[in-house]
């Protein structure tokens, strides 16, 4: 199982936080999973210009290909404006239609303020259904007074991640084998 | 239609087109050299007049995985080696070329083939044109509207005085040679674009659609689109033919042509795309209504009918060696294509 990590923003060390305690939980209890974790800060990806995702270079190419070959995506992201960051929506720009079909989408959420608990489901979830995602719905909000000094200090966020790694994993595996049963039913 | 050389009393036009995909191949596969595919596509096209088809077809890429990239020298040498079937490009990639030289190219094409050439122009579906010949994404509608139009006036009248952003202008230029008759047919290239089939419709030049997959009747809306633009415009839709350009693959028993075929379409969508094809979107190719085109001899032609029913079209070309398919594989979908569905489908259409 080949699962991806996107860390949303170029900004900020929270979500970067909280998607290596994420990763992390993932190398413990899941060895055998080939994991990539993708932080937008260290590469610099160019905005969507329509082409093919196949046909950029460097590191947006790097980026557009790792995230199309995964079984599973779990996307971090910080909420700016009331909304997700223009760099995370470039990623999804880049991609092409349908770009997520037969994959597992998780999301983990970093905000300044419990008023942005409804952001990811009113604005990440649509686009993420939209490029055909099997989403896990439950997702993990966590906020601004749950870090100190770059560390999750909340132990229920840290619980709520853990469980957010099973159920990404658990419906991946799931989904799989749904899709396995399925095809196994066409004769070709 | 006279005009594009179409003959309605034949009833419809058949033939093949390839785009000279040459994909890097299936494990167990050994992999085919550019030389071997370059010769592969001649003998397919001699093949294709052997067995009385109207058409061939060469397409125009500049990436990975294409060799096509001198088409108008593939169909030169095809020209050499023929003697009746059309020879058009499918297409050429007019936004990135000077509308001038495929002028001169395919009018010395005309001649030398005895006035069997013609141009299907379009943007380019895959992209790797743009940035080798130095032009801007951005400019995708500007640049073709432009040359085309540049094309569309070099075949009109000569002397030609022009003037556009993307090219130098023209001063009382004329181009030699000039096409056997004076004239080539010259088609738009229509892909997933509505808007686009409407400007044809609008300049009023016929239509080279490409309906690969999903339902039928989604196409038959751009075709529709097309012959209200170009009525509303003035011209008359009936003089205007329709090519629909797809992919097919054909065996005796329908079973074994399901099976069989997805790997090589798979391996298309796959490597040219970077997404696989869906097996449920696959699986919907047993109903007639579904564009796809696989299958045994009969369900082929009640499909081609079934889209001329809702098309009209003068002018069906498959393309059957994508994905590396076996060059022993095209023989026997020509043969099956030429003898069992070409008969057919043109009895049932002049009828």
């Amino acid at each position: 199982m080949k699962i991806v990590g996107i860390s949303g923003s170029i900004v900020g060390s929270k979500t970067r936080t909280a998607m290596e305690y994420t990763f992390k939980a993932i190398a413990e209890k899941y060895p055998d999973a080939e994991v990539t974790l993708i932080d937008l800060a260290e590469y610099k990806v160019q905005f969507s210009d329509g082409r093919n995702y196949m046909e950029y270079e460097g590191d947006t190419g790097y980026v557009t290909k790792t995230i199309m070959e995964a079984d599973a995506i779990i996307i971090g992201t910080p909420v700016f404006q009331a909304s997700i960051p223009g760099t995370l929506k470039n990623i999804f720009d880049l991609l092409p239609v349908n770009a997520f079909r037969d994959k597992v989408v998780s999301m983990l959420v970093t905000a300044g303020t419990s008023k942005h608990f409804l952001i990811v489901e009113q604005q990440l979830k649509p686009i993420l259904a939209y490029m055909k995602a099997q989403i896990v719905q439950t997702y993990v909000f966590i906020e601004e007074q749950d870090f100190h000094r770059k560390e999750i200090v909340n132990d229920d966020v840290l619980f709520r991640l853990d469980r957010l790694v099973e159920d990404t994993v658990m419906l991946t595996e799931t989904y799989t084998n749904i899709r396995k049963e399925k095809e196994a039913q066409y004769d070709f | 239609m006279e005009t594009y050389r179409i003959e309605r009393t034949n009833g419809m036009e058949l033939g093949l087109y390839t785009l000279g995909d040459l994909f890097s191949a299936q494990s167990t596969a050994q992999q085919m050299s550019e030389h071997q595919r370059m010769k592969d596509m001649i003998s397919m096209a001699k093949l294709a007049e052997e067995a009385g088809l109207d058409v061939f077809g060469v397409g125009e890429s500049h990436q990975k995985y294409f060799i096509a990239s001198s088409t108008p020298t593939i169909l030169g040498t095809i020209a050499g080696v023929t003697k009746k079937i059309k020879l058009i490009s499918a297409s050429t990639v007019l936004s990135t070329s000077d509308p001038v030289r495929v002028y001169e190219n395919f009018s010395t094409l005309d001649l030398l083939s005895d006035g069997r050439a013609e141009i299907v122009a379009g943007r380019g579906s895959r992209y790797g044109a743009y940035d080798l010949f130095g032009y801007n994404l951005n400019d995708y509608d500007e640049l073709f509207e432009e040359k085309f139009d540049l094309l569309l006036k070099l075949n009109t009248k000569q002397p030609i005085s022009w003037e556009g952003r993307f090219r130098s202008p023209l001063r009382n230029a004329e181009i030699f040679p000039k096409p056997l008759n004076g004239k080539l047919p010259i088609w738009r290239a229509v892909g997933e674009h509505h808007s686009s089939a409407i400007q044809a419709g609008k300049l009023g030049v016929p239509m080279h659609i490409a309906a690969l997959y999903g339902a039928s009747s989604v196409f038959e809306k751009r075709v529709d689109a097309y012959r209200r633009a170009a009525t509303e415009s003035g011209f008359d839709p009936k003089k205007l033919p329709i090519a629909v350009a797809t992919m097919m693959y054909l065996d005796k028993d329908s079973k074994k042509a399901l099976k069989d075929y997805f790997p090589y379409l798979n391996h298309t969508f796959t490597r040219a795309r970077g997404i696989p094809f869906p097996m449920d979107r696959y699986a919907e190719a047993t109903s007639i209504k579904n564009a796809i085109m696989v299958g045994s001899p009969q369900q082929i032609i009640e499909k081609i009918l079934y889209q001329h029913e809702l098309y009209r079209h003068n002018r069906f070309i498959v393309q059957i060696d994508h994905g590396n398919m076996p060059f022993k594989k095209v023989r026997e979908v020509i043969e099956l294509f030429a003898t069992e569905v070409a008969p057919a489908v043109r009895k049932a259409i002049k009828n």
